[in-house]
């Protein structure tokens, strides 16, 4: 049933009862065409490309918990494409330009608001930063203009300019096609959309094991609801992605999984209209569209799989915030959690064919790849169908940390999310 | 009296002392002892708030911080403006401004309240549905009414002025929860000599026997019992007794915060005072003594002011003196109801009815009924009648064949309602316990812990007061004895008290109305229904977490404290599954929300990281010295001349530095002395460089990089013994150098026999360069020969320098002839005062951060982190002759052999001549082979530093370019806004080529 401000009308005649299941939850087949692993916004953007796009329905995604579980339904859902190197600017802003049209798209209201993202500068160091991604940006034709504290302050009423802070701002970037979706809606809308086209969808259903034939290729995979036959896999299993290549012996992944922790406040009237992150700092923040602060932070410093994060790390973040807008000093923190996230060591992602044919990976997006969950799900579908990495995404290969042709946005940048 | 509904007598509130507040505007009248929830209730004051999507007239619900409903404003001041704190956790002070939110023009009349009549369409999930056309009008239409009328409160719109303290603390036993469980495990642990901590959320202990006044422990008055423990705790030097503090999050290895509110309930609070202080415990063992919730029956418009939980009646009238109204049915799937029905019938509240959905009662049924209560077995409410304040009830009848019938209309002004109590497990769940599903009781449990901590009393499922107390005192006692201390003789309790009814009903309520269309409130803050999470249910959304996320039930501010289980039951009733099939979703801290400001304690401002400043600060700034920060650092960037521009003061510096000598503060110069047998070795393999052979006295250039290869620090490595190195880094990489050095020696190398210790606070560093530099040296240094062959470019000694024994360098970072003089940072200032005087007196300069960055910049010297970002490599920099390719091995050395780190297309360091000598190109602009490059070009590479060089009369700029060695003599491009800026491509040192000037 499609979706709209008429059917819904209808629907409320008859109490809601007639609407359908979002997605269907059917029990596995023996064989598909493609799987995918993980469902979380990634895997199922890949599934819905591979269906709508490339004419591959026959494709079950598996997932061993519940749908988003994991980073998809965590994060703090920034969506920017004002990245430094040209990989990187063309990877994120090829997902930028689907995330303007993705409600539509998917039919289903993933409240995509590109209310901009603006990035403080402080000291000489950020500015002379900040001056070579605003002319990289230009050069790639990517939205992003300098704004003076003043006019920082007038994008973003409140924001503290005083030059009596420790680290006093010195300008910003603003990019104003950035903004932020809802998580959950990008990783239902896909869901539903894939499973109308013949998809899927196979919760509590854990990869246990990937077989092999004799020529080494993927003959298919064991997971906890059976075995399942198939010639392509697809991994976008974020941080356990090491985990999923393992079992067909593709050894470990440069990846390394730390903790990284985000927050929201309770819900307030409208009061921050934009993005505003200070990675000198380390804190940014945004208001959701029910009023709650969402506010997150740097890394914890340690591996680690738990979900979960140190005290430390909120307590540096939220002094940030404090310098920042000193009139949020008594607003409340009403709820603190963490995800795992899955960094490489130039912390951009991996997308591409792997040693093993018929076995694909996209993983590594570390604190910043809900920006790109249907950019990745376009590129990861269109290299399975393929059978090679697409244009944009063949920069990105695992080969390239053997090579050494790093895209090491961290280093050059050092920004995150 | 303060008000229509206060009792004559009881409660623990001081009637002799009157309390003027206002609410709203209006000004009412309170006790000492109120809170501003209880003050309002005996006011008569019925509606407190709006909610959250249909902006409902809401009551209060709840006497304590689970309260969904009662979220209000406080006011001081513009800047002391606190929005949504619960009103129960308010304590009624003089001067109190509080008001409501969520609504306009009024509570009492709010335009949002049309919402209600769109309720039919506004389900759970609709926005998912719609406000997808046409495109643009989201986020510029639909999405700024939404969230204009989302939100509760208003943040302030002034800076908030208090302060905020932390305090950092171990201790042997923490006990969280001060009812009779926890305040027995205290008594436990504390009788054993162990370092106690006792903290409660409330402004008294005694948790919910505060409530109950009938109570007895061994044959005395609770309150007496409560008086004379805290009286014993309060005598033990090694226990801490907090009140009003909120163990809100449990974090790994028993790492406990707590939040205390310091001030907030005071009048007029003693400025010197924080506002809230975050204790930070790390303790040894832990005792959750939490206690349980009431949870509400769900049934239709069970949100109307006046239903309200039947245990928060009874601790109103109890504890407050407040009969929340005169005529009360009470609908309760547990005995723990009668107790209310007993003591606010004592009150004089008529009892018009108690509905018990259970088919036959339960115990307390037939005291009840012999006590003259008229009581109804397997009956429940049908619906409530009355929109801002209950009117009446219309009864259900539950039939035999399971059906159930509207049965007669009842009036009353009160409902109280118990479907049972839920143990409080966030505390466990937080701290990674594994709770267990009690299929008797029907709840879920404490299971296995995960840290060391234990729970005792209601959160563990102990229903009675005498249990509660024994298992609080064991509790107490084997947690002490585990963190060492001495065994405590196990103490048994007698005690008389209400026993809660752990388990009960969940879900919702039979009732004879259409359940698709009913309004039956699961999560009354965030209007969620029980039809709504059949919908999700309906619609596919099976796992719990799927169903909180896409109903929000359980997100509110409450966090669902008292609706969690019954969302669980109603979802698991869909599903066609089982409570702890369906299981429940996360328990995520804060328990309570807790400030910001809380977090970020006196980190603001100066404290928000520490400024470092090097010996001889106080000099540059007499000197007129501007600073910026580098890091912590403040350093000098320029020292103007009183009516000198920046500009100005930076052009003669740098000239001044060419043609006699300047004085340069390189304090902050990261240092690290490596020491011991196989120093040499490992610096050797740390650094690209061989420095295995570098002899006593000599200094080299080092380059720096990770296993990936790409350049991360440089510096200088100066041998002072066989054994010993001292070695500098870049200001920024002091730090991580060191950390990188550790880790290699600990993780890679623990065979090598090294210590490096950071230096850089222990040295100040004063560089003298320029043409006059040894002439301005000389006379002050003694052990030490500074003629050129004596002590050439690039060594080092130690020697005394103005009498203060030095290590004395010659190296250079301008190019010219250059000595840096370290000595011990107390004598940084003397030293520089020495130097000072000198360098004046042969017509020099001192110079600050800019000026260095030109000189090095005309002579072609990176800096790591300006002219490379983590990308390039030695070679790329021009730095590939430092690499010492013959060693066996060097960090980063099989980084630097990957296929792509060398041969063609690599970015390599240039320098840029532009013809208009004016012309300054700018740091970070990209650099084309096409004049006019369309958007998507292709970047050769960047610029990376460029100055107007005085000394050349001319712009010159260092770029990164690919293949920029084999592009010299070739024309490139700098796109700028305003068109293309040609420039040729040249190498990049503009100054001395030869080095003559550095080796004089
Ligand atoms: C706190 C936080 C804040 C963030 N903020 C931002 C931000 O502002 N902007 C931004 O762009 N990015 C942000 N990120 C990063 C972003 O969330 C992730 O990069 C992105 O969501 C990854 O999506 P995914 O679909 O690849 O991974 P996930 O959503 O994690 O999905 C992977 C799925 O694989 C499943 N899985 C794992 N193993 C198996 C197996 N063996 N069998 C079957 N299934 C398996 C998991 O259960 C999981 O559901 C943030 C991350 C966190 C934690």
């Amino acid at each position: 049933m499609r979706f709209s401000f008429l059917s819904l009308l209808r629907n409320a005649f008859s109490a809601h009862r007639d609407w359908p299941e979002q997605w269907r939850s059917p029990e596995p087949k023996p064989a598909y065409d493609v799987v995918i692993v993980g469902g979380g916004g990634h895997g199922l953007a890949a599934a819905y490309f591979l269906a709508a796009e490339f004419g591959i329905r026959n494709v079950a995604v598996v997932e061993r918990g519940w749908i988003g579980g994991g980073n998809s339904g965590r994060n703090t859902t920034i969506v920017r494409s004002n990245y430094l190197l040209e990989d990187s600017e063309a990877l994120y802003d090829h997902s930028l330009k689907i995330w303007e049209n993705l409600s539509q798209t998917l039919n289903y209201n993933v409240m995509f608001s590109p209310r901009g993202i603006l990035m403080l500068a402080h000291g000489h160091h950020d500015v002379q930063s900040f001056t070579r991604h605003l002319h990289a940006n230009r050069l790639a034709g990517i939205d992003s203009e300098w704004l003076s504290p003043e006019e920082a302050r007038a994008f973003c009423p409140g924001l503290n300019i005083s030059k009596d802070i420790r680290y006093p701002i010195g300008g910003a970037t603003l990019q104003r096609r950035g903004g932020v979706a809802r998580h959950d809606a990008v990783v239902w809308g896909f869901a539903r959309a894939a499973s109308a086209l013949g998809v899927d969808i196979l919760q509590n259903c854990e990869v246990t094991g990937i077989r092999r034939g004799p020529d080494g290729a993927v003959t298919g995979l064991d997971t906890t609801r059976g075995a399942i036959a198939t010639r392509k896999i697809g991994v976008s299993a974020a941080g356990h992605t090491s985990v999923v290549l393992e079992m067909a012996g593709l050894g470990r992944l440069p990846l390394e999984s730390t903790p990284l922790q985000a927050l929201v406040s309770e819900p307030l009237k409208p009061l921050i209209s934009c993005v505003v992150m200070s990675n000198t700092i380390h804190a940014y923040i945004s208001q959701s569209d029910k009023g709650d602060l969402v506010i997150g932070a740097g890394t914890d410093q340690y591996v680690s799989y738990s979900q979960t994060g140190g005290l430390q790390i909120t307590a540096h973040t939220l002094d940030a915030i404090c310098e920042l807008f000193p009139h949020l000093r008594r607003v409340r923190m009403m709820r603190n959690w963490g995800g795992i996230v899955d960094n490489t060591v130039d912390r951009s992602p991996i997308l591409g064919p792997t040693p093993v044919p018929g076995l694909f990976v996209n993983c590594g997006w570390g604190t910043g790849g809900f920006k790109a969950t249907p950019g990745a799900g376009h590129l990861l579908a269109a290299t399975i169908a393929r059978g090679e990495a697409h244009p944009i995404a063949a920069p990105f290969g695992l080969d390239r940390f053997a090579r050494g042709r790093l895209i090491d946005e961290a280093a050059a940048a050092a920004v995150a999310h | 009296m303060t008000g229509p509904f206060r009792t004559p007598t009881g409660g623990r509130i001081d009637r002799t002392r009157p309390i003027a507040f206002t609410f709203d505007g209006r000004r009412y009248t309170g006790f000492q002892g109120d809170t501003l929830a209880s003050a309002l209730l005996a006011a008569g004051v019925k509606v407190v708030g709006r909610s959250f999507k249909y902006h409902r007239p809401r009551g209060l619900v709840s006497a304590g911080s689970d309260e969904p409903n009662a979220l209000v404003t406080v006011i001081r001041d513009a800047g002391r403006t606190t929005p949504n704190l619960v009103a129960n956790e308010v304590e009624l002070r003089e001067g109190l401004v509080a008001e409501s939110q969520n609504r306009w023009p009024s509570l009492a009349f709010d335009v949002s309240a049309v919402n209600d009549l769109l309720s039919p369409i506004f389900v759970s999930g609709f926005y998912y549905k719609t406000f997808m056309w046409p495109k643009s009008f989201w986020s510029k239409v639909f999405e700024p009414v939404i969230r204009a009328a989302a939100g509760f409160g208003r943040a302030p719109t002034a800076a908030d002025p208090d302060g905020y303290a932390q305090r950092f603390v171990h201790c042997d036993v923490l006990v969280a929860g001060g009812g009779p469980a926890g305040l027995a495990a205290a008594l436990a642990a504390a009788e054993s000599g162990a370092r106690v901590i006792l903290c409660d959320e409330g402004p008294e202990f005694g948790g919910s026997l505060l409530a109950e006044p009938a109570a007895t422990i061994d044959s005395a008055p609770a309150a007496q019992w409560i008086a004379a423990t805290l009286a014993t705790l309060a005598a033990h030097p090694r226990v801490t007794l907090l009140t009003r503090t909120c163990a809100f999050g449990y974090y790994q290895d028993n790492f406990v915060a707590l939040l205390e509110r310091v001030t907030d309930h005071r009048a007029a609070p003693d400025p010197a005072l924080p506002r809230e202080c975050l204790w930070q415990v790390r303790a040894a063992q832990v005792v959750i003594a939490a206690g349980a919730l009431e949870r509400p029956l769900v049934f239709p418009d069970n949100d109307r002011p006046g239903v309200m939980l039947a245990g928060a009646a009874r601790a109103w009238v109890n504890r407050w003196g407040v009969a929340a109204g005169a005529r009360a049915v009470v609908y309760t799937a547990s005995d723990s109801a009668y107790a209310a029905a007993h003591d606010l019938r004592s009150a004089g509240v008529e009892i018009v009815r108690i509905l018990d959905l259970r088919p036959d009662g339960g115990p307390a049924t037939a005291v009840a009924r012999a006590a003259g209560l008229t009581v109804e077995t397997g009956a429940g409410i049908d619906r409530v009648l009355g929109s801002t304040a209950v009117t009446g009830v219309v009864t259900a009848r539950h039939r035999a064949d399971g059906t159930t019938a509207a049965g007669e209309t009842l009036a009353c002004d009160l409902v109280l309602t118990s479907a049972g109590w839920t143990p409080s497990v966030h505390l466990f769940s937080q701290s990674r316990g594994r709770l267990r599903w009690d299929a008797a009781r029907a709840t879920f449990l404490p299971g296995t812990p995960h840290e060391a901590a234990r729970s005792a009393g209601a959160c563990n499922g102990t229903a009675s007061l005498a249990d509660c107390l024994d298992e609080g005192f064991a509790a107490g006692a084997a947690a002490a004895r585990d963190a060492g201390h001495g065994a405590v003789a196990a103490r048994r309790f007698a005690a008389t008290g209400t026993a809660i009814d752990i388990g009960g009903f969940a879900g919702e309520a039979p009732h004879g109305g259409n359940r698709d269309r009913t309004r039956a409130f699961v999560d009354l803050q965030h209007d969620v229904t029980a039809k709504d999470i059949r919908l999700a249910v309906r619609e596919g959304f099976r796992s719990i977490e799927h169903v909180k996320r896409y109903t929000t039930t359980g997100m509110a501010t409450d966090q669902g404290k008292t609706s969690n289980i019954n969302a669980l039951a109603v979802a698991a009733a869909a599903t066609g599954t089982s409570l702890p099939a369906v299981g429940l979703t996360t328990f995520r801290r804060p328990y309570t929300p807790v400030s910001f400001g809380a977090f970020a304690g006196a980190s603001r401002g100066d404290l928000f990281d520490p400024v470092r400043r090097t010996p001889a600060h106080a000099r540059a700034t007499v000197a007129g010295a501007v600073f910026e920060d580098v890091g912590q650092w403040k350093r000098a960037l320029c020292l103007p001349a009183p009516g000198e521009s920046e500009g100005a003061a930076v052009a003669r510096e740098v000239r001044s530095v060419r043609a006699t000598v300047g004085l340069f503060d390189a304090s902050t110069l990261g240092k690290i002395e490596v020491v011991g047998p196989d120093a040499a070795t490992f610096l050797d393999r740390f650094y690209v460089n061989a420095l295995a052979k570098l002899p006593v006295g000599r200094c080299r250039y080092v380059v720096a990089t990770r296993d990936d290869g790409f350049v991360y620090d440089d510096g200088i490595v100066a041998r002072l013994a066989p054994d010993r190195f001292h070695v500098t880094t870049t200001t920024g990489g002091a730090a991580r150098v060191h950390a990188l050095m550790e880790d290699f020696l600990q993780t890679e190398w623990p065979d090598l026999d090294v210590w490096a210790t950071s230096i850089t606070e222990r040295w100040a560093v004063m560089a003298i360069q320029g043409p006059q530099a040894r002439a301005v040296l000389a006379p002050l240094v003694e052990g030490l020969d500074l003629a050129p062959e004596a002590f050439p470019h690039m060594s080092v000694a130690t020697c005394t320098v103005a009498g203060i024994p030095a290590r004395l360098f010659r190296v250079s970072f301008t190019g010219e002839l250059g000595f840096e003089v370290n000595v011990p940072a107390d004598h940084g200032a003397a030293l520089w005062d020495r130097l000072a005087a000198r360098v004046a007196g042969h017509g020099g300069t001192l110079y600050g951060t800019e000026a260095m960055h030109v000189l090095r910049a005309e002579k072609g010297y990176v800096v790591v982190g300006q002219d490379t970002d983590g990308t390039l490599t030695p070679d790329d920099v021009g730095l590939g002759w430092a690499v010492g390719r013959a060693k066996a091995d060097f960090v980063g050395k099989a980084g630097l052999a990957r296929p792509d780190l060398a041969g063609p297309g690599r970015r390599q360091l240039v320098g840029l001549r532009v013809e208009d000598p004016e012309v300054v190109l700018v740091e970070g602009a990209q650099i084309t082979a096409d004049p006019a490059p369309p958007p998507g070009t292709h970047a050769l590479g960047h610029v990376t530093s460029a100055y107007a060089s005085p000394n050349l009369g001319r712009g010159i700029a260092l770029a990164v370019v690919e293949d920029g060695r084999s592009r010299i003599g070739t024309i490139v491009h700098v796109p700028m806004p305003g068109g293309s800026i040609a420039a040729t491509v040249v190498a990049p040192v503009f100054w001395d080529e030869e080095g003559r000037r550095l080796h004089a």
